[in-house]
C-alpha cells in the first residue's frame, strides 16, 4: 500500500477473517505543483494517500494501490470510465491542488459513481498550507459520507496519555493529541508523576484529566486554548474519572472524600458538587454520560463484581445493565444510546464487549489480551482501546461492525487510555 | 451516619480479634524478616515506654524495637481482594506500637493494584487496600492524624512484567514513615 506511508509509517491494519467484498474505491494522486507542509523540510503532503487510507482504516472500504491504475485523471474531463469499470471499482475520487496568490492553498475534488457514471460530489477547499492534512480528512469525510450515509470521522483528533521510560524509577507521562490517523501528535501536558482518565469536553476546547502531580489524585481541566489549567476537585482520598457532560457544563466523576468511591457531579460554574450514589460498601466509579445528559452509567462492584449500572439523575433510579462475566466495568454507550462498549473479562482475560440493551445480547469486540478504555469515535462506526502488544502498551481500533482493526503505536514508551474527541472543525478553527 | 458506625464496629471488631489474639496466642506465622527472633511482646497493656534508641534506621526505615532488624512495610493482597493477610497482622501490631510510641512520626500506605482490570477501578481498589491497613492501625490506637492513605491504583508497579509473578508483587500496600 503506497499511500500508507505518508499516513503514519509505523501502523499496522489486521484483516479479519471473512472480511470480504467491502465497496470498491480509488483516490487517485491529485494534481497540482508539489505541496508542501514544511517548506524546509521539503514533505508534500500527499492527499489522496490520506484520503485513500482514512476510508481504509473503516475496513469498509477496499482502496485500489495507484501503481494498478489504468491513469491519473485530476479534472473530470479526464476521467474514463471504462478504465474504473475494467478495475471492478465502485468509487472514484480525483482533484488537485494550487497555490493561491495570497499564500493560501486550494484543493478541489470530485467523487463519482463509477458503474451510472455520474458524479456524486464535488467541493472546494481553501485552506493554509500547514492545513492540508485537516483539508485531506475533510475530503475523506465528505466522500465517507456520499458512500454510507454516516458522517465521517476523520477530522478528529485523539487524546491518550504516552509513558516514556515505563519501565524505569522515573518514567514521564505525556498527555498527547494527535490526528485520527495518529499523524502530528503534540504533547499538552507532562508529568513526572501518573496521568489518567483524559477526557474531552463537547466542543473540544477543553479536556479533564486526573494527575498525581500534587502527590495525590486530583482532576484538572486543562483549556486547549488558553493552555489554562484548574484543579477543579482535590477532595481527600481518590479524585478520579472525569466526564464532561454533552451541555460541557457539568463534570462527572468518582469520588471518595465521604469514605468510598460514589459518583459526583460537579457544576463547573458554580463549583458545586451532587453525589450522586450512596452504596458505602462499594466502589461506584468510571461515570459516562448518556447521550441527553440525563443519566449516567458506571461501574459498581456492589454485587460484589465489577457490573455496568445505569442512574438517571432525576429521581436517581439505578438499573444494572450487565450480568454476563464477573468483571464489567469502564463502559461508553453508542451514539444510539442503544449499545454498550466496556471491558469484559472471559476465561480470566480481559476484553472489549459490545453488548446490545434491547435484546440483551454480548459479543466480545477485540480478542487481544488486557484490552482496556474503550473510546468510540463520534459517529459511534470505530472503537480505540488499548492492549499490550509484546508487553508494550499500545492503541488499536477495531471497527464495530466488521471487526477489521489497526494498530497505533508511537515511536518509544507506553500508550494507554485514549479518548476518541467529538466532531471537529477543524479548518474554521484550526488547531 | 449508618456507614461511620459500621465503619468503627468492624474497626472495633477488628481490633478485639486481632489484640485478644496476640495476648492469648503467639503468632503463627511471624513475617520473615523477623523470624529468628519472634516479637516477644505483642500485647498491648501496658503500653511499652519508648526505647531509648528510636526504632528508626537513618533513613526513617522502621525497625522492630526489640531485635532492632527491618520491620516489614509491604503488605501483599490477593486480585481483587483489599483483605489484609493474616501472617502481616502481627508485622502491623508491631507498626501500631511503634506509632502509638512515637506520636509525632506519621505513616503515608499507599495501596497499588496489578494492571489487570481498568484504572479507575483500580484507583479505588488501592485505595481499598490503603484503608485497610488504615482501620487495622487506628483500631489498634494509632491517632487518625498519625495515618494518611493514597492510592496509585495501578500506575505505578515494582515489578513491570505481565505474568502472575509480577501481579503478586503490584498487588500491595507500603508505609512509608514520616516525621
Amino acid at each position: 500500500m503506497a499511500f500508507a506511508a505518508s499516513a503514519l509509517n509505523a501502523l499496522e491494519i489486521v484483516i479479519p477473517e471473512g472480511w470480504d467484498s467491502p465497496t470498491k474505491v480509488a483516490v487517485a494522486p491529485f494534481g497540482g505543483a508539489l505541496l508542501r507542509e514544511d517548506p524546509e523540510a521539503e514533505v508534500s503532503v500527499d492527499i489522496a494517500g490520506i484520503v485513500a487510507f482514512d476510508l481504509t482504516r473503516t475496513g469498509q472500504f477496499s482502496l485500489l494501490p495507484s501503481e494498478n491504475m489504468l491513469s491519473y485523471p485530476t479534472a473530470p474531463d479526464q476521467v474514463y470510465f471504462r478504465d474504473w469499470r475494467l478495475l471492478g471499482q465502485d468509487y472514484l475520487v480525483i482533484g488537485r491542488a494550487w497555490a493561491e496568490a495570497n499564500g493560501a492553498v486550494s484543493v478541489v475534488y470530485h467523487l463519482f459513481d463509477v458503474n451510472s457514471e455520474r458524479e456524486v460530489a464535488s467541493s472546494r477547499v481553501t485552506a493554509a498550507p500547514e492545513q492540508l492534512r485537516d483539508v485531506a480528512h475533510r475530503i475523506a469525510d465528505e466522500v465517507y459520507e456520499q458512500i454510507t450515509g454516516i458522517r465521517g470521522a476523520f477530522s478528529t483528533k485523539l487524546l491518550y496519555v504516552l509513558v516514556e521510560n515505563p519501565a524505569s524509577r522515573s518514567p514521564t507521562y505525556h498527555l498527547k493529541i494527535a490526528d485520527s490517523d495518529g499523524a502530528r501528535g503534540r504533547t499538552v501536558f507532562q508529568s513526572k508523576e501518573p496521568l489518567l482518565s483524559p477526557s474531552w469536553a463537547p466542543d473540544a476546547s477543553r479536556i479533564a484529566y486526573v494527575s498525581f502531580e500534587t502527590g495525590k489524585s486530583t482532576i484538572v481541566v486543562q483549556n486547549l486554548v488558553t493552555g489554562e489549567r484548574t484543579h477543579v476537585a482535590a477532595y481527600p482520598g481518590i479524585n478520579g474519572a472525569p466526564e464532561f457532560s454533552p451541555d460541557g457544563k457539568t463534570l462527572a466523576m468518582s469520588l471518595s472524600r465521604d469514605g468510598n468511591a460514589e459518583i459526583y457531579t460537579l457544576d463547573l460554574a458554580s463549583s458545586k458538587l451532587r453525589r450522586i450514589t450512596r452504596w458505602p460498601t462499594a466502589i461506584d466509579t468510571e461515570p459516562s454520560w448518556t447521550a441527553d445528559g440525563e443519566g449516567l452509567i458506571f461501574t459498581s462492584d456492589r454485587s460484589g463484581k465489577p457490573q455496568i449500572y445505569r442512574i438517571g439523575l432525576d429521581k436517581l433510579m439505578e438499573e444494572r445493565l450487565t450480568f454476563e462475566g464477573d468483571y464489567n466495568a469502564r463502559a461508553r454507550l453508542l451514539p444510539s444510546g442503544r449499545h454498550l462498549v466496556y471491558v469484559h473479562r472471559r476465561e480470566r482475560v480481559y476484553h472489549i464487549a459490545w453488548q446490545d440493551l434491547e435484546r440483551d445480547t454480548v459479543r466480545v469486540l477485540t480478542q487481544t489480551a488486557l484490552d482496556e478504555s474503550p473510546s468510540l469515535s463520534p459517529n459511534g462506526v470505530m472503537m480505540i482501546y488499548a492492549t499490550q502488544d509484546l508487553g508494550r502498551g499500545i492503541l488499536a481500533v477495531v471497527s464495530i461492525d466488521n471487526g477489521f482493526r489497526y494498530l497505533l503505536p508511537e515511536a518509544a514508551g507506553d500508550v494507554r487510555e485514549p479518548a476518541w474527541s467529538p466532531f471537529l472543525d477543524t479548518l474554521r478553527g484550526g488547531r | 451516619m449508618i456507614r461511620q458506625f459500621l465503619g468503627a464496629l468492624s474497626a472495633l471488631v477488628l481490633a478485639g480479634v486481632v489484640l485478644g489474639g496476640c495476648q492469648t496466642t503467639p503468632p503463627d506465622d511471624p513475617p520473615p524478616t523477623v523470624v529468628d527472633d519472634p516479637p516477644k511482646v505483642t500485647s498491648t497493656t501496658p503500653v511499652r515506654k519508648p526505647d531509648p534508641e528510636p526504632p528508626f534506621d537513618e533513613n526513617l526505615n522502621p525497625l522492630h524495637p526489640d531485635t532492632r532488624k527491618p520491620l516489614n512495610t509491604i503488605f501483599y493482597f490477593e486480585y481483587d481482594q483489599a483483605r489484609l493477610a493474616q501472617a502481616d497482622l502481627a508485622t502491623l501490631a508491631v507498626h501500631a506500637e511503634i506509632l502509638r510510641n512515637y506520636r509525632n512520626h506519621s505513616v503515608q500506605i499507599e495501596g497499588h493494584c496489578d494492571e489487570r482490570g481498568t484504572r479507575e477501578y483500580n484507583l479505588a481498589l488501592g485505595e481499598r487496600r490503603s484503608e485497610a491497613v488504615r482501620r487495622y492501625l487506628i483500631s489498634a490506637g494509632v491517632r487518625a492524624t498519625q495515618v494518611e492513605t493514597v492510592s496509585y491504583g495501578e500506575e505505578r508497579p515494582v515489578d513491570p512484567g505481565h505474568d502472575e509473578n509480577a501481579w503478586a508483587q503490584n498487588r500491595r500496600a507500603v508505609m512509608i514513615y514520616r516525621r
